[in-house]
């Protein structure tokens, strides 16, 4: 091969590479966002994926970005798919990102190691680590605004306050339905202590995730344990599978949990028989919000959405939403904290910590009611946040209780032991140096 | 002593305290072997005409349920959808044999193999183009598939059986019936034998490869199709049922791959050894042994009989 083909070919390979670069002005931050629109979690994915991008989209076409920067998005499809995950990270981190959303527990664990020593702040909101709560040990970590075990423990809470309190759980049983694997796995250990702490049995229930929509042997299983309630944690065609399989084995609905990963799609799956249905829940669903009505209007009338006109405001779409307001808030903190315009990760991490979306903040960004206050800080990363229950009326959601909190006073404990065990067991897991504004 | 007795005395003593119980998991084991049956089928009729093991069977399961959801969806009346869903197996047919296999032909088994996992990649890609990544309903309704239950009291309990897992097991039945018939009764069915026996003597007997390979492949879409329909509607189209569908490799292990009625008993036996296997053993290691019991199963009978139940035992001469 001659010189001038080399040459040529070089020139030709690197103007293809700039080409797939997103095109990053002076005046821009970069969010990759870390979606899954394909694979057998994509029936979950696909709604988040549109709700974080449509509302950062809109922010861009409505105010110009944030604080006057625009926002560079790009997505990364991780198909749910740990390995393919870590490969996003690793695509994206020389990009200077000032926040990654892993968007799968599996997806965050390996990267909590490597967030700190490349200095990129990792958003799981509501989801990864429990123990990563803690600021102190997981300074890179967000994961608000409450944890799986926050969330466990507002279930078991929900069950006992109707059974006519906790103590009258002893002697029942309850089933967990989870997805075998690290996400559906999370909160057993809570589970366990509080079934020896309070005296119910437990009976677990795994789904592998080639079975999600093979799951008759799971309800066979709860015919035969007759669990008085049945908690779920599941994610993709498992949700909708699970609510099928427990309307054809007449598992009665009223006695069956889940926490707050279903969408309307899984709900419906079940049909008529799916009433009864419940879940946790900590946002509004519907579109009647003044930036929701941005979003249909900026983005969405516009056709620079991917989303269906009429999936905008379902559960799952505003949970991407809320996850895309947590993004905003922190680099918003950020510029504030820090005085600049274009912020880095580092500067996102310490607006992450300052974040503090009260009621005035939310109406301010056109949020109103749309969820309760959530205020981080330097040493809490989650806020623990009460959620209510809502129940599928056949047609939608209905919320059903008022904010039920978090049993704190058996999650803590616990949540600080896995956080220090956590650092123990990853020898050279370093001591927090970054300093904490006075702020949070 | 205590595990003992839990492994080979409990599981029997509950079986006795509760025969509901164990009807209604011999009814889940018989329904679930009997898609699997339908599943291994399509490996079977594809194996058999040429020797390749199809890895794409399972997103054929789910590219064709979602053509014909999709094309409900966009408005086309059920039964039309139903048959141009038939007619995009039949394309799909063709552009197989055309594209994948004829330049492939003499190729060895590897290479069609392999091909055949580029063909599920991109009926992937190809169908999440098409009908985005979202799970669908089936639609039960309009295809009249009968839903309800059937709660029947027997053995001092309850056995419950869905219409629509009884219309599965009809369904599956009459189809893998006609099957065996066309290919035991018919011409083709002959001619395929003797594509299955030996490419080059059936070449020479005038027999045209393509054309069967187009027939085989057509037969196993339209397995497909029913196979489908019949999981979608248990359970919702998405694309994790193609994950399901190899489950149907220990049913081909058990049955052989080149048998029909081993495709069908191996399908009963996986079906029911997994769903008695998790109902009564699982418990002792804290469940989810069903995703792995069927490979067991395989294993144990692949000691014994390395040609599967009903495959054909091959002597080499050396």
């Amino acid at each position: 091969m001659s010189f001038r083909k080399l040459g040529l070919g070089l020139a030709a390979a690197t103007m293809l590479a700039g080409m797939a670069l997103p095109a990053f002005a002076q005046d821009s931050v970069y969010v990759p966002l870390f979606t899954y629109r394909t694979g057998p979690f994509a029936g979950s994915g696909t709604h988040i994926a549109d709700g974080m991008h449509d509302y950062l989209r809109m922010l861009n076409e409505r105010d110009g970005g944030i604080g006057g920067v625009k926002l560079v998005l790009e997505e990364c499809e991780t198909g749910y798919d740990t390995k393919k995950g870590v490969e996003c990270y690793e695509s994206v981190k020389g990009k200077n990102p000032v926040i990654v959303n892993p968007w799968s527990t599996g997806i965050t664990l390996p990267l909590i190691p490597r967030a700190s020593v490349d200095k990129i702040p990792i958003l799981s909101m509501a989801y990864g680590l429990s123990a990563s709560a803690r600021g102190d040990i997981f300074p890179w970590v967000f994961n608000p605004p409450a944890t799986y075990w926050d969330g466990l423990s507002m279930i078991v809470k929900y069950i006992g306050e109707k059974e006519g309190g906790l103590e009258k759980l002893k002697g029942k049983k309850i089933g967990f339905l989870h997805l075998d694997a690290a996400f559906g796995k999370e909160p057993v250990p809570l589970l366990q202590e509080l079934a020896k702490d309070i005296g119910f049995e437990v009976a677990l229930y795994p789904v592998a995730a080639q079975d999600m929509q093979n799951q008759s042997s799971q309800w066979l299983s709860a015919r035969r344990d007759r669990p008085d309630y049945m908690i779920m944690w599941g994610w993709g065609s498992m949700n909708g599978a699970a609510v099928k399989e427990a309307v054809r084995s007449g598992y009665p609905m009223d006695k069956f949990y889940s926490v707050w990963w279903p969408g309307e799609d899984d709900a419906r799956a079940g049909g008529a028989g799916a009433k009864g249905f419940k879940m946790l829940n900590w946002h509004a669903v519907g579109t009647n919000f003044p930036a929701i009505q941005d979003i249909q209007k900026h983005v969405v009338d516009k056709g620079l959405s991917k989303a269906s006109k009429d999936k905008v405001g379902e559960l799952l779409y505003n949970r991407g939403v809320y996850n895309s307001l947590l993004i905003a808030e922190g680099i918003a903190q950020a510029q504030k904290v820090t005085g600049k315009k274009v912020v880095t990760g580092e500067d996102v991490r310490r607006g992450m910590e300052n974040i503090k979306l009260d009621p005035a903040r939310l109406k301010e960004l056109g949020l109103e009611g749309f969820t309760d206050q959530l205020v981080l800080s330097c040493s809490d990363h989650n806020g623990h946040r009460a959620a209510f229950m809502q129940e599928w009326d056949g047609t939608k959601w209905v919320k059903i209780s008022n904010p039920i909190e978090p049993m704190t006073d058996r999650v803590k404990g616990q949540l600080e032991a896995a956080a220090k065990d956590y650092a123990e067991k990853n020898a050279g897991w370093p001591k927090r140096t970054e300093a904490c504004d006075k702020a949070s | 002593m205590d595990i003992l007795y839990k492994i080979f005395i409990e599981p029997f003593v509950f079986m006795g305290e509760a025969p509901d119980l164990l009807i209604q998991t011999l009814w889940e084991g018989l329904v679930s072997g009997v898609l699997y049956a339908l599943i291994a089928l399509g490996f079977v009729l594809i194996f058999k005409a040429s020797g390749v093991f199809n890895f794409a069977q399972g997103i054929m399961v789910v590219f064709a349920a979602l053509t014909l959801v999709g094309l409900y969806e966009k408005g086309v009346p059920a039964f039309l959808a139903l048959i141009l869903a038939v007619l995009v197996m039949l394309v799909l047919a063709v552009v197989v044999e055309r594209v994948v296999l004829r330049p492939l032909v003499n190729q060895p088994d590897i290479i069609l193999f392999m091909a055949t996992f580029g063909l599920t990649y991109f009926l992937i890609g190809f169908g999440e183009l098409i009908f985005g990544g979202n799970p669908k309903e089936m639609i039960t309704d309009a295809l009249f598939l009968p839903q309800g239950t059937t709660e029947l009291d027997m053995l001092g309990g309850m056995v419950r059986f869905q219409h629509l897992d009884i219309a599965a097991a009809v369904i599956a039945s009459i189809m893998i019936g006609l099957l065996a018939v066309f290919f035991s009764k018919t011409r083709i069915g002959r001619a395929l034998r003797a594509v299955a026996d030996s490419h080059k003597a059936a070449l020479s007997v005038g027999i045209s490869l393509n054309q069967i390979w187009v027939i085989v492949w057509f037969a196993a879409g339209i397995v497909a199709l029913v196979a489908g329909i019949m999981w979608g509607a248990r359970s919702g189209v998405s694309f994790s049922l193609q994950i399901i569908a190899l489950k149907a490799l220990p049913v081909l292990i058990l049955g052989g791959f080149t048998s029909i009625p081993g495709a069908i008993i191996g399908g009963l036996i996986i079906g029911v050894g997994e769903k008695i296997g998790e109902f009564y053993w699982g418990p002792l290691v804290g469940g989810g042994v069903e995703t792995w019991l069927a490979y067991v199963i395989a294993l144990l009978f692949l000691l014994y009989r390395p040609q599967g139940l009903f495959g054909e035992k091959i002597i080499e001469r050396i």
